[in-house]
């Protein structure tokens, strides 16, 4: 039996945009590019405790094709950046970005020649998360924007 | 200064000013470490013999430093341990700033080829008979050496290649 069986006859009329949009935000499925110790903080994450399963981001993907969000945890060094965008570039649109971390916002305390000062330089970002590492509550306080984010762009356009 | 020199290293230090009495120089102790700093081009033969010798079979580091001084700037230091002993020391040979090159010693502790490479990496120090000597952090076309201490903190802007933002039309 479904759920058809208790809702009755009748009908529900909304926008093509905003089911799209309330499926996707719900089902935002993280590509976890967990590079230093902020990809602890990002298990907590998904761990039971802090359970981004509520906001149907449990599925951390490890695959660029079947994931939305990339999570960028920990500082890039231009060696890695170079990967870091071919798994970017694999994932399907639509995609969201968040730089988890001092590090991978804006280089954090590695301030030299080998780390790039900021994912944002070769990434487009949506996200911030500060900290050193975050708490988990921050990443969450993140995935809820991007949330906020996907639920109030035009997700359907006309081809013309 | 009184050293205070256990019998390993008392046997050390005398077997090197009596065998490499040219190349020796001096020996100092500093914070409980000994070091002995010997002259560059006996580098090979020294070490050669402390392994021999001394049973110093373990090379635990072997590293670079810019002393940024203007007469012998740079320096390379080994640290042995005798692993029967219980012993440890640094052995210190001084390099000057233009071209700087050593013998290696990886024929000697196989350790020493990476190693080798790091310093050459992050100060231009080479080593001659190595037997893959190349660069092991940097890419390989990368025209600094990062550690030297002119290098700036944050590198040389667009030295580093960044991925391309715009892949599909590259």
């Amino acid at each position: 039996m479904g759920i058809e069986s208790s809702l009755g006859d009748g009908y529900f009329t909304t926008k093509v945009d905003a089911l799209t949009n309330w499926a996707r935000s719900n089902a935002a499925w993280p590509m976890p590019m967990g590079l230093a110790c902020c990809a602890i903080e990002m298990m907590a994450f998904a761990g039971p405790k802090y359970d981004a399963a509520r906001f149907g981001s449990e599925v951390m993907r490890f695959s660029p094709r079947q994931s939305d969000v990339m999570i960028v945890a920990g500082w890039v060094n231009y060696k890695m950046a170079h990967a870091i965008r071919r798994i970017w570039d694999q994932m399907p649109d639509p995609k969201w970005c968040i730089a988890m971390g001092a590090c991978a916002s804006t280089g954090g305390m590695h301030r030299c020649y080998g780390v790039v000062q900021g994912c944002d330089n070769f990434l487009p970002v949506d996200a911030y998360v500060s900290g050193c590492p975050p708490r988990p509550d921050a990443l969450l306080h993140a995935l809820m924007k991007i949330q906020d984010k996907i639920r109030t762009e035009h997700s359907v356009m006309l081809d013309t | 200064m009184d050293l205070e020199l256990s019998d390993t290293l008392k046997n050390v230090v005398d077997g090197l000013s009596d065998q490499f009495s040219d190349s020796f120089i001096e020996v100092y102790q500093s914070t409980g470490d000994t070091f002995i700093r010997v002259e560059a081009d006996a580098v090979v033969d020294i070490c050669r013999y402390l392994k021999s010798t001394h049973h110093f079979i373990y090379l635990t580091d072997l590293f670079g430093t810019d002393r940024f001084t203007s007469e012998e700037r740079f320096e390379v230091v080994y640290h042995l341990i005798s692993l029967r002993d219980r012993e440890r020391f640094f052995l210190k040979v001084l390099l000057p700033e233009e071209d700087p090159q050593l013998e290696s010693v990886s024929d000697i502790w196989k350790s020493a080829s990476w190693m080798e490479r790091e310093v050459y990496d992050m100060f231009g120090v080479h080593f001659n008979n190595h037997p893959d000597f190349r660069r092991i952090f940097m890419p390989e076309d990368y025209d600094y050496h990062p550690m030297r201490k002119e290098f700036p903190l944050l590198g040389i802007p667009g030295s580093i290649e960044l991925p391309s933002t715009t892949p599909d039309t590259e």
